[in-house]
């Protein structure tokens, strides 16, 4: 369904932009439908822009990105906005993806001008009620209420019901739950997993490997913009073949089981970071 | 004992009354001891540790004592605590990456620092030039700017600067959440030495991660609405909770190896209640699974086993 060949994205940074900045080299991989990919890596490793890629919100610099055999640059106008129903993204701030001085249910109206200005109220309505119980949310508790009166679950929840309002077959979900607490995290996961057994298939953007195991049918490690290690999630958390994957693993705070002397980076504390 | 809490009662004022983020609250701290206080978002764990070092303006001291190293802390007066702060209770704040101050060398910073604390920075330069080897910092870095630093970086400089003094209490405030796995594990070990190595008597960690307290604490603290749950040493807490809340947190969590195909992990439902007008009787009674007409009355905070305290009925 969605294959990305080569892809390569290289920033230019510093006050005039002398610098470049290489965050994504040469990454291939496809996601199927009902597939869930997980894209992990530490800050830097260019998980996100990879997802931002995807979702077109930015350009590659080399390589290509294809979604049913059309390369994704080529969208324009409304050959975009037919992209943009089948794809779709939720990232890591429920809270800032909301307009505060709007009720939060205005993320869905906005969508409604778009793609259904043809539908009448009341069919309408049965829409984003059939929605908002896909993802468990009741409509009383959430519609005409502003951003600040909803809990980060119900406000992510939302985010995920407005993107399923279109049908879609991909989804981009980047750190969707790192904002969450730990007892509203989970049911969050349980509805991608739903989510996934209905067909769609999701692009898994997350720092934390425990997260990135429960769901995910492949992983994908990243360091630096490369892929370091892909296959099946099984094999990857099971028989780790890069040091680094398995000295990630290793860092993983883990109940029942203690870091033992000598886990993880070599090079601690001193390393961890480039400086 | 190095720290005595008995029910500390610290509320936040606000336009629409009190806000009970700390509602009475009693544990100890001993000598050496590096406790973990867990909970998720707003259970008072973060008002908590303010509380021991600096009440805001938001913030009042509405009733209880807290005790260090058998003196009592004055805690709803801010000019009488300061002379206790950095040298007997100090903090590593949550915002450690924003923490020094943007305008100065960090050499001068720590200097000016310890200036006004009444501390001459000659007597105690060799000590932090060792402190700066044990993380792994060059003594260069001194000569540089916050700026120059990268966030782990910033980090150990904060921690290097916050335990300078040796002080009885220490304060981790939700340090590791903005790192790294690998970058975290350093940090929370790096915090493991400086108890080791009695730079500071005993250790507050705050956090809302339990796998992670769950590596490094000695015992660990479970919070809810803002009250204690459960206390209890680290492996008792997590092998054998007693609290239905700890029993639930715990099930929620992912681990490596859990997959939803397997097995379906179940979060707890419902949201934590409004502490402007909390419920009567056990905060948790709404979501509990286990709730009976008892809960009605608040329960006390009793010890169970050897260590282990719990406020709840049904673990009685």
């Amino acid at each position: 369904m969605l294959t990305l060949e080569g892809v390569s994205k290289t920033y230019r940074v510093g006050t005039f932009g002398g610098r470049e900045l290489t965050a994504v080299r040469d990454v291939s991989l496809q996601v199927a439908p009902g597939e869930v990919i997980a894209l992990i890596g530490e800050s830097g490793s260019g998980k996100s822009t990879i997802g931002r890629l995807i979702l077109r919100l930015t350009g590659v610099t080399g390589g290509r990105i294809t979604f049913g055999g059309t390369d994704i640059a080529g969208f324009k106008g409304k050959g975009l906005r037919a992209y943009y129903a089948q794809v779709q993204g939720v990232f890591q701030d429920p809270f800032s993806s909301y307009n505060p001085i709007f009720k939060a249910d205005r993320a869905l109206e906005l969508l409604r001008q778009t793609y259904f200005a043809e539908l009448d109220a009341r069919r309408w309505r049965d829409k984003v009620e059939a929605s908002l119980d896909a993802v468990r949310l009741d409509p009383g508790q959430v519609l005409g209420k502003y951003p600040h009166q909803l809990s980060g679950g119900q406000l992510q929840r939302l985010l995920v019901a407005r993107a399923l309002l279109l049908d879609i077959r991909l989804l981009v979900a980047d750190e969707i739950i790192s904002m969450l607490d730990a007892s509203t995290r989970i049911d969050v996961l349980n509805l991608l997993g739903d989510l996934k057994a209905r067909g769609l298939g999701i692009v898994f953007v997350t720092h934390d490997l425990s997260l990135g195991n429960y769901i995910s049918d492949r992983a994908v490690i990243l360091r630096q913009g490369a892929v370091v290690e892909e296959g099946p999630v099984e094999q990857v958390f099971g028989r780790p073949q890069h040091a680094y994957t398995r000295s990630l693993l290793a860092s993983v705070p883990q109940l029942h089981r203690k870091w033992e002397p000598g886990d993880g980076l070599a090079g601690e504390p001193a390393g961890g970071d480039g400086g | 004992m190095s720290l005595r809490v008995d029910n500390l009662k610290v509320w936040y004022r606000t336009l629409r009354g009190d806000v009970q983020a700390l509602d009475g609250v009693t544990f100890t701290v001993a000598d050496g001891e590096l406790v973990g206080l867990a909970g998720e978002s707003g259970c008072g764990k973060s008002t908590l540790g303010k509380s021991l070092i600096r009440l805001d303006s938001r913030m009042r001291h509405v009733d209880g004592t807290v005790e260090l190293d058998g003196k009592e802390l004055p805690i709803w007066d801010s000019e009488r605590m300061s002379s206790f702060r950095f040298k007997e209770v100090s903090i590593i704040p949550q915002y450690a990456m924003s923490a020094m101050n943007p305008t100065r060398r960090i050499g001068r910073l720590v200097a000016e620092l310890l200036e006004s604390r009444g501390v001459r920075p000659d007597g105690v330069r060799d000590e932090l030039l060792r402190r700066l080897e044990l993380v792994g910092l060059a003594p260069d870095v001194l000569d540089r700017y916050p700026i120059e630093l990268s966030g782990g970086m910033k980090q150990r400089m904060v921690m290097v600067i916050s335990t300078l003094l040796n002080p009885s209490l220490l304060i981790a405030d939700e340090i590791t959440s903005a790192l790294d796995v690998s970058t975290q594990k350093a940090v929370a070990e790096t915090l493991v030495g400086f108890r080791d190595r009695h730079f500071v008597k005993s250790t507050i960690f705050i956090t809302h991660d339990l796998s992670l307290v769950y590596q490094i604490a000695d015992s660990i603290i479970v919070m809810y609405a803002g009250r204690l749950a459960e206390r209890a040493p680290t492996e008792a807490l997590v092998t054998t909770p007693r609290h239905p809340y700890t029993q639930m947190l715990l099930s929620a969590l992912p681990e490596v190896g859990v997959r939803y195909s397997d097995r379906r992990l179940t979060g707890i439902p419902g949201s934590p209640p409004s502490l402007l007008d909390p419920p009567t009787g056990c905060r948790f009674r709404d979501r509990c699974p286990l709730a009976f007409d008892k809960c009605a009355t608040q329960p006390p905070f009793l010890e169970v086993a050897p260590d282990h305290q719990v406020a709840c009925w049904k673990a009685f």
